[in-house]
């Protein structure tokens, strides 16, 4: 047998040719050369399978399917579970329809969002917040009433807040992959679906904590974590320890010179790269626990790296002095030139920024 | 009278019972095809016959089967959808519940033709007494060797289960409907991979609906060509009809496909007019899921000639003036109906039902439920009438199966053809909101 080695594929993406193994799914492809050609994702989870299709956030037009029969495809597909065939060309932020439909994800998952993120946990490192952000509109047409429910605790460390859930499944697939027995899986139909642990029946799995970082969203929240900070106040930086159960690689924030929080690592899609035990997530919170390797590096969530790493960029200048008193004791020389704060132009921050133009006090 | 392939027998006693329906003539077909025919050879003729899924979506049968995927050493399998749940649709129901050995007898057909040693009739759930039925029937027909080890000395071995459904009609997605049946939440999957490649249990699954498979017997007796001379072009054969709203005799009708619509609608014997002193106010042709036509656009086309009872006539002028064949629920209307309240019962039916897992069809079917009830009970406003166009086109073609689509069309035809009663909601709220109130505003009434 001779050793070939599969033919690459071709693509065309936003006018943007890549190539890449075939059965690389066209969000993979489009990854590969990053920035805006990239489709939003609100539900596929690169390590988790089986995930994507869902929510519907990646949706792209092909506009020619292959190089063999090169005919359009006929409905916008989700680039997060369609293979890419060669010579096929792919439309995203470069077709209109592509952003007209994304702008209706945004608002079909915001009719039923509590919209709480002044005090969500989540708020500054939630894909929902980025997602609206890049493709949403400023107002709503929803009238009615949204849906609640009860927060629920699952075992001891997290909590469950159904209102502010946008079913992407991730978390299921995660108590179902990573974790032995899945006590947690989706109740009822439609908008009254539910994530659910069978009569509340506690998630006491070594790996259970991980459901907090996969969820897009603040639905699911640590709670040795819940209000104690807002993500843009504390500092990430990699660590790790010598752990039985799992890598015992993390990313450790800090407050000062308190660890209050420890999640996975995550890569520039806000993907977990390894999963972490619960040991190493919510017991080991002293910086005597941890071997510090330095500052994590933050490309996409951008408010978090905001206010430390790039205080010169930030207008106006109230922020810039609250940003100076606050992190004096940062001392943060990385490159900065990845920062995903630069290319927004200020305008884009003044109608969040009432008080913006005050004068000082 | 037209000819009867599915209902020819109904009316003979005791035709629910094994011994009947053999006296009948039942059973031949079984075997016509184990001892004289190939299944390639069968899986031809219901090719020539053309027939088309009987389901909703109208994909020709003998097509699908072709598709099937064969690799060595993996099992196929065969799954009869009887999760009947469309609102106004009720044939497959009477069909089992009547005939079952005609369903079985298709099964085992089907079955032999894809080469399949097990397989599934997935009814609703709610019809428990027609599983007892049909598993009366299997064990009758089993008995007399039409099922089981080595059917007729053949050596093909066929065992069929029947199986309650989940209780949801999302289950009668093909795809959510394989899930429910391997014992899982009734999601839609991703397509691609399409049943015929991967389906039940990961492997090749060819899903089709009860009217569909029952065919198969009559087809092989009589063949594909004496099939396809029934009907016109395209849309072959006879269909079940059920006939149901103001009509004078509401019912399952079997029609040769190619009837005037007018025809089926006035004539004695189906539905024999609009009930007494009404008049015809809007269609329903196809199941809730297709578009409602206004009178005017129900018996002609646009150029004038009568329109069919078809697949092409049906759609014939695109969503603009036409609707679809789906599954053959024909909802007829008279001036008493409220469009604005049936287009809110459907939407709430439509919203029920969304299994919640993409976006577009969770939250938009809940959102054109939550508007269309404003409307109707009087406290929508105009702004409102665009905004429920403009969410059933965001919902449509932009979700993982097709209830979305479904969903949407209902809304988006009302508007488009009674935008005028709508309208008269939103502008006379206490006149809309009282007890039987209708609008009688300029309306084609025929
Ligand atoms: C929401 C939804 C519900 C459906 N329900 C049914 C059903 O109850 N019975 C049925 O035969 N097909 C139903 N279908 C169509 C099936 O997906 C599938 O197309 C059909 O079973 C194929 O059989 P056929 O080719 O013989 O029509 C449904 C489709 C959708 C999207
Ligand atoms: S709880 Fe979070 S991860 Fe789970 S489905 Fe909801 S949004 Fe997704
Ligand atoms: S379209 Fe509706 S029913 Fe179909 S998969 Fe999506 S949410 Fe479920
Ligand atoms: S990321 Fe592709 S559908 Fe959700």
């Amino acid at each position: 047998m001779e050793d070939i080695k599969p033919q690459l594929h071709k693509v065309t993406i936003d006018g943007i040719e890549v190539e890449v193994e075939p059965g690389t799914t066209i969000l993979q492809a489009a990854r590969k050369i990053g920035g805006d050609v990239a489709p939003p994702a609100m539900c596929y989870y690169q390590p988790l399978k089986g995930s994507g299709g869902k929510c519907r956030a990646c949706l792209v037009r092909v506009a020619a399917g292959s190089a063999k029969d090169p005919r359009p495809m006929p409905k916008l597909v989700a680039s997060c579970i369609t293979p890419v065939q060669d010579g096929m060309v792919v439309e995203n932020s470069t077709n209109e329809q592509v952003l007209t439909t994304r702008k209706a994800i945004v608002e079909f998952l915001l009719i039923n969002h509590p919209l709480d993120c002044p005090v969500c946990d989540q708020a500054g490192e939630c894909d929902l917040q980025n997602f609206a952000f890049n493709h949403g509109m400023a107002t709503t047409r929803y009238e009615e009433e949204r849906r609640t429910f009860e927060k629920h605790d699952i075992g001891p460390y997290i909590q469950l807040h159904m209102t502010r859930c946008i079913l992407c499944y991730r978390c299921v697939y995660t108590a179902d992959q990573i974790t032995q027995k899945r006590v947690h899986g989706v109740l009822g139909r439609g908008d009254a679906s539910e994530i659910s642990t069978y009569i509340e029946k506690a998630v006491d799995n070594d790996f259970s904590g991980n459901v907090i970082d996969v969820c897009p969203v603040g639905a699911l929240t640590d709670k040795t974590y819940r209000f104690k900070n807002r993500v843009w106040f504390t500092k990430p930086v990699d660590a790790h320890r010598d752990c039985p159960t799992c890598s015992g690689k993390v990313t450790a924030w800090y407050r000062g010179e308190e660890v209050i929080r420890v999640t996975a690592r995550k890569n520039e899609w806000n993907e977990v790269t390894e999963f972490i035990c619960n040991t190493c997530r919510f017991e080991k919170k002293k910086t005597s626990d941890w071997v510090i390797e330095g500052p994590t590096k933050i490309s996409r969530s951008s408010v978090i790296s905001a206010n430390k790493y790039r205080a010169d960029l930030i207008k106006p200048d109230f922020q810039k002095k609250l940003a100076a008193a606050t992190y004096t004791d940062v001392d943060d020389e990385r490159d900065t030139s990845q920062l995903g704060i630069q290319q927004l132009p200020p305008e884009r921050f003044a109608p969040v920024l009432p008080h913006a133009n005050d004068p000082e006090p | 009278m037209g000819k009867k392939i599915l209902l020819e027998h109904i009316n003979v006693p005791g035709i629910e019972t094994f011994d009947v329906y053999r006296k009948q003539g039942g059973y031949t077909a079984v075997e016509k095809a184990i001892k004289t025919m190939s299944p390639d050879g069968v899986v031809d003729e219901v090719k020539k016959a053309g027939i088309r899924g009987r389901g909703g979506a109208g994909f020709p049968m003998g097509m699908k089967w072709s598709f099937l995927a064969k690799p060595e050493g993996v099992p196929r399998y065969l799954v009869c959808n009887a999760d009947e749940s469309e609102p106004g649709t009720f044939k497959d129901h009477y069909l089992m519940k009547n005939i079952p050995h005609l369903l079985i007898e298709g099964m085992i057909i089907s079955s032999y033709a894809l080469g399949a040693n097990k397989s599934f009739i997935y009814v609703r759930g709610e019809l428990m007494y027609v599983i007892r039925i049909l598993e009366k029937a299997i064990a009758e027909a089993k008995a007399a060797g039409f099922l089981g080890k080595n059917i007729l000395g053949s050596g093909y071995d066929l065992e069929l289960v029947v199986h309650p459904g989940g209780g949801a009609y999302i289950c009668g997605e093909e795809t959510a409907l394989l899930e429910s049946l391997e014992g899982k939440r009734g999601n839609p999957r991703n397509k691609p991979p399409f049943p015929a490649v991967k389906g039940l249990y990961q492997c090749p699954t060819v899903v089709n609906n009860v009217e569909s498979i029952a065919t198969a017997a009559w087809i092989v007796n009589n063949g594909g060509d004496a099939y396809a001379a029934i009907g016109i072009g395209r849309s072959s054969g006879t269909k079940l009809i059920s006939a149901s709203g103001h009509i004078k005799k509401p019912g399952v009708y079997e029609i040769e496909l190619g009837v005037p619509v007018e025809e089926f609608l006035y004539s004695d014997e189906w539905c024999g007019g609009i009930r007494d002193g009404h008049h015809l106010k809007a269609l329903v042709a196809g199941g809730s899921s297709v578009p409602i036509l206004p009178a005017n656009l129900i018996t002609k086309l646009a150029n004038g000639e009568p329109r069919l009872m078809t697949y092409e006539s049906l759609s014939e002028g695109g969503f603009q003036t036409g609707t679809m064949l789906g599954s053959g629920g024909f909802i007829v209307f008279d001036e008493t109906a409220c469009i604005v309240r049936n287009t809110w019962n459907f939407s709430r039916f439509y919203h029920h039902e969304s299994c919640g897992q993409c976006s577009p069809c969770r939250e938009g079917t809940g959102w054109m439920e939550k508007v269309l009830h404003r409307i109707e009970y009087g406290h929508g406003s105009m702004h409102d009438i665009d905004l429920l166009v403009d969410v059933a086109k965001k919902i449509e073609g932009n979700t993982i199966c097709p209830l979305g689509d479904a969903a949407a069309w209902p809304v988006a035809s009302a508007i488009r053809h009674f935008r005028d009663e709508f309208e008269w909601h939103i502008t006379h709220p206490s006149e809309a909101t009282q007890p039987g109130a209708v609008f009688k505003g300029e309306m084609a009434l025929v």
